[in-house]
């Protein structure tokens, strides 16, 4: 990384625009899908890392809640509806559902 | 533990619609499992309208709104699904016994107030869920013999297993 990228790349961080700019692994963010129905989150991707995206679709016929056991994150979902979620930090956020406690996730983020 | 009276209603509550379940013994047809199920989520809804009256407790009305907007949604689809396999839902003994409980238990409600309310409620609302489930899981969804309608109980019982947990969670937080 040249000089004037490196300015650039701090600019960026500055105003709060990481997740646009390349990560020091090399890769864009990705997005991932894990979609909800008939009451349960589909697996979580096994390869998720810092600034990458969770999108939440509900193709179940009831509302339901992305909402993270440490706050980090609570979408709420209609039916047929779709969220998002930056991944900020790196560790281990388990998720769950406001209205349906049983159903469960767990999202491991690499740095 | 019935010393409490609350407690004590909801347990009656619920022998009172096992009983009604039993009385179905003698294999229910679709048309009547169809009917029982639909009058289950109607009758939690009746429930949860009573709660969203009464009720000043913000987790009460939560759990209370969740009640009307999952039950409505099943509801609608086993409707869809009556109508595609233009099986016409039959009154039953059972559906009459249920309904019959739950009119006596919602008239026991709505003689209460306050925290006394919402914990009978909250209370009851266990109690039910814990009855459905067991009759849909040993008699609705073994006894049903249309796959469709065998899939949607079986999303029923997924529904009020999920409504029972979380009516636990109430009652917990209502202590």
């Amino acid at each position: 990384m040249g000089v004037r990228s490196f300015v650039a790349a701090s600019a960026a961080l500055s105003l709060g625009l990481l997740a646009f700019i390349p990560l020091s692994r090399g890769a864009e963010p990705q997005v991932y899908v894990i979609e909800i129905n008939k009451l349960a989150f589909a697996s979580a991707p096994a390869e998720l890392h810092m600034n990458d995206i969770v999108e939440w679709r509900n193709s179940d016929i009831f509302r339901h809640t992305a909402t993270a056991s440490d706050s980090s994150f609570d979408v709420d979902l209609l039916p047929g509806a779709k969220g998002q979620t930056v991944l900020k930090r790196p560790g281990v956020i388990e998720y769950t559902c406001r209205f349906h406690p049983g159903m469960k996730g767990r999202l491991e983020v690499a740095p | 533990m019935f010393c409490n009276p609350r407690l004590l209603l909801a347990v009656t509550m619920s022998f009172a619609v096992s009983g009604a379940m039993a009385q179905a013994a003698a294999k229910p047809t679709d048309p009547q499992i169809a009917h029982i199920a639909y009058t289950a989520g109607q009758l939690d809804i009746a429930a949860a309208e009573l709660a969203l009256k009464t009720s000043q407790n913000k987790a009460v009305r939560d759990f209370a709104e969740e009640m009307v907007r999952d039950h409505t949604a099943v509801n609608k689809q086993a409707l869809a699904l009556l109508e595609k396999l233009k099986v016409k839902p039959q009154d039953n003994d059972t559906s009459k016994s249920l309904t019959e409980g739950a009119a006596k238990e919602r008239e026991e409600l709505s003689k209460l107030s306050g925290a006394a309310f919402d914990k009978a409620y909250a209370q009851n609302e266990v109690a039910y869920h814990q009855t459905v489930n067991g009759a849909l899981a040993t008699m609705l969804i073994p006894d049903a013999e249309n796959g469709e309608l065998k899939s949607l109980l079986e999303t029923g019982l997924k529904l009020f297993k999920e409504h029972q947990q979380h009516a636990e969670h109430l009652v917990g937080q209502l202590k």
